[in-house]
């Protein structure tokens, strides 16, 4: 019988029995984009498309956080006029669609990747650079 | 039944972690300290900068032509406050002095900006991923054409374009990004490491670094303008230019020498921006293609003026990558500090060994 995990008690309990990164793809230039070719080590763990999906939306969203647009060129141009103080009081959009991550990541381990022993890690904990992935043994089978 | 294996507990090896006798602890890292306060992750930064007011301000390790270009600024406004400015408020306009006020704040606030900002530092790679680009790096070459051993080919914008891994920070660097030997850190979309500033040029700190020069290059536009207004005014009124000269101390040289050169740097940056070019990838000659290659073009530049320039200076501001501020997790502090040595994570270990070992000894006592 398959035991679903909450996500404390796999950080606590379980052991990490592999971790699958997934890299930045960088054939639009230097936008923060990830690959979504499904890693082959995730195969017997989550569905292809589910994962496929998380990664298409966190690639949205870091679109949306980094798009050159009318209101991301109001920012800096008044920004640019208070002599950059007032990156000391406001809240960039960048941080704020961050926040949004952070949350959609949350989500996602709560509800998808934590009942099958995954753990999605926020890609800005490592520097943007890859999607941490880490299996967790499946101590459901073991007792 | 558990494993009752005896084993002789080393009272010592209960409070002092057991060192490994194969390589030199590292002096500044203390395991005790660990246990007893959660420290910042800019305490255990890797890379030869320095922080201030608790990891709020970052700069160099070697910041010292910054108070020179500070005190450089300083003084010339200020000899302008007091030489010309009296005589320039009574003759013309009071406005003179509001003006030059304005930009000297506005020079120092982008000085300081760049100065104490992070560039864009890439954080090394945690032990996992070092790990996992290795496996990758062995398992590829396969094919007939091998290209050089570290670096990989990408596609971007219908353009090859080489990365390098770096041997420091254990990652591929992504485009554009280059490691800076002084500060020993990857910095996104790396211009240049600029020593009157105190700090590296990229990516997070460019567009501060910009408004500055900009905004000196007027600064001392202005006090050039009112310094030659002032010997003039003077010389018209009555004694001759010579006079005029004499009596005010040789301010007309020393700016007219900082106002081209800062003006020519200013004018080499605007061309810049207005490519979508690093001043590095332009030193280098990455896309003009002076390295022989067939046609190269910027695949980054958005082949517009005004987007180039938009995108550079007023596209949005991407955050810190280093988190200076947040706490080292305390699972995962032994094991950043080993990514240099090995010696804490497997003295974490023993200690936990042997304390299981001795509740297990204890138990087969009494049962």
């Amino acid at each position: 019988m398959a035991e679903t995990h909450s996500l404390q008690d796999m950080r606590q309990q379980a052991a990490i029995a592999a971790k699958v990164f997934i890299q930045r793809d960088y054939t639009s230039g230097t936008v923060c984009h990830f690959q979504t070719k499904f890693p082959s080590e995730l195969e017997n763990r989550i569905d292809k498309q589910q994962f496929e999906e998380t990664v298409r939306t966190l690639n949205n969203l870091y679109a949306e956080a980094e798009k050159l647009g009318g209101s991301s060129y109001l920012e800096g141009c008044l920004a640019c006029l208070t002599a950059y103080t007032i990156f000391l009081c406001m809240e960039t959009h960048y941080e704020k669609v961050l926040k949004k991550i952070a949350k959609f990541i949350q989500e996602q381990n709560d509800k998808i990747y934590a009942p099958r022993g995954l753990l999605l890690t926020d890609p800005i904990e490592r520097g943007l650079r890859v999607v941490e992935v880490t299996i967790f043994e499946d101590r459901s089978l073991g007792r | 039944m558990k494993n009752c294996e005896y084993q002789q507990i080393d009272p010592q090896a209960l409070s002092t972690p057991t060192p490994t006798p194969t390589q030199p602890p590292r002096p500044a890292v203390e395991e005790e300290k660990e246990e007893e306060r959660a420290r910042r992750k800019w305490e255990v930064f890797p890379g030869k900068n320095r922080f201030y007011c608790d990891g709020r301000f970052i700069v160099a390790q070697q910041s010292g032509v910054l108070p020179l270009t500070l005190g450089l600024i300083l003084v010339t406004t200020v000899l302008f406050f007091v030489f010309d400015c009296p005589f320039l408020v009574k003759h013309l306009t009071v406005f003179i002095p509001a003006i030059g006020g304005v930009l000297f704040v506005f020079a120092v606030i982008s000085l300081l900006h760049t100065s104490f900002t992070d560039p864009g530092i890439l954080p090394r790679a945690t032990p996992d991923e070092a790990a996992d680009i290795e496996k990758q790096i062995d398992n590829s070459g396969s094919s007939t054409y091998r290209p050089p051993p570290r670096t990989k080919e990408v596609m971007i914008n219908e353009q090859v374009v080489k990365l390098k891994y770096c041997f420091t920070c254990k990652i591929f660097r992504p485009p554009r990004t280059s490691h800076c030997s002084l500060c020993d850190n990857c910095v996104e979309r790396f211009d240049h490491h600029c020593p009157w500033v105190g700090n590296c040029v990229g990516k997070r700190n460019y567009r501060f670094f910009y408004t500055f020069i900009v905004s000196l290059s007027f600064l001392t536009a202005f006090i050039f303008g009112c310094v030659a207004t002032h010997l003039a005014l003077r010389a018209q009124g009555g004694r001759g230019l010579m006079f005029a000269l004499q009596e005010n101390p040789a301010r007309y040289p020393f700016t007219k020498t900082l106002f081209w050169s800062i003006l020519g740097l200013s004018g080499f940056h605007t061309y810049l921006v207005a490519s979508n070019l690093t001043t590095n990838e332009d030193i280098k000659g990455s896309w003009s293609g002076k390295s022989g290659a067939e046609d190269t073009a910027n695949p980054y530049s958005y082949n517009n003026i005004i987007t180039n320039c938009c995108s550079v200076l007023c596209g949005p501001m991407p955050p810190s990558l280093i988190d200076r501020r947040g706490f080292v997790p305390v699972e995962e502090s032994s094991q950043t500090v080993a990514t240099e040595i090995e010696l804490p994570m497997l003295a974490a270990k023993n200690e936990i060994n042997v304390e299981d070992n001795c509740l297990d000894f204890a138990v087969s006592c009494a049962g």
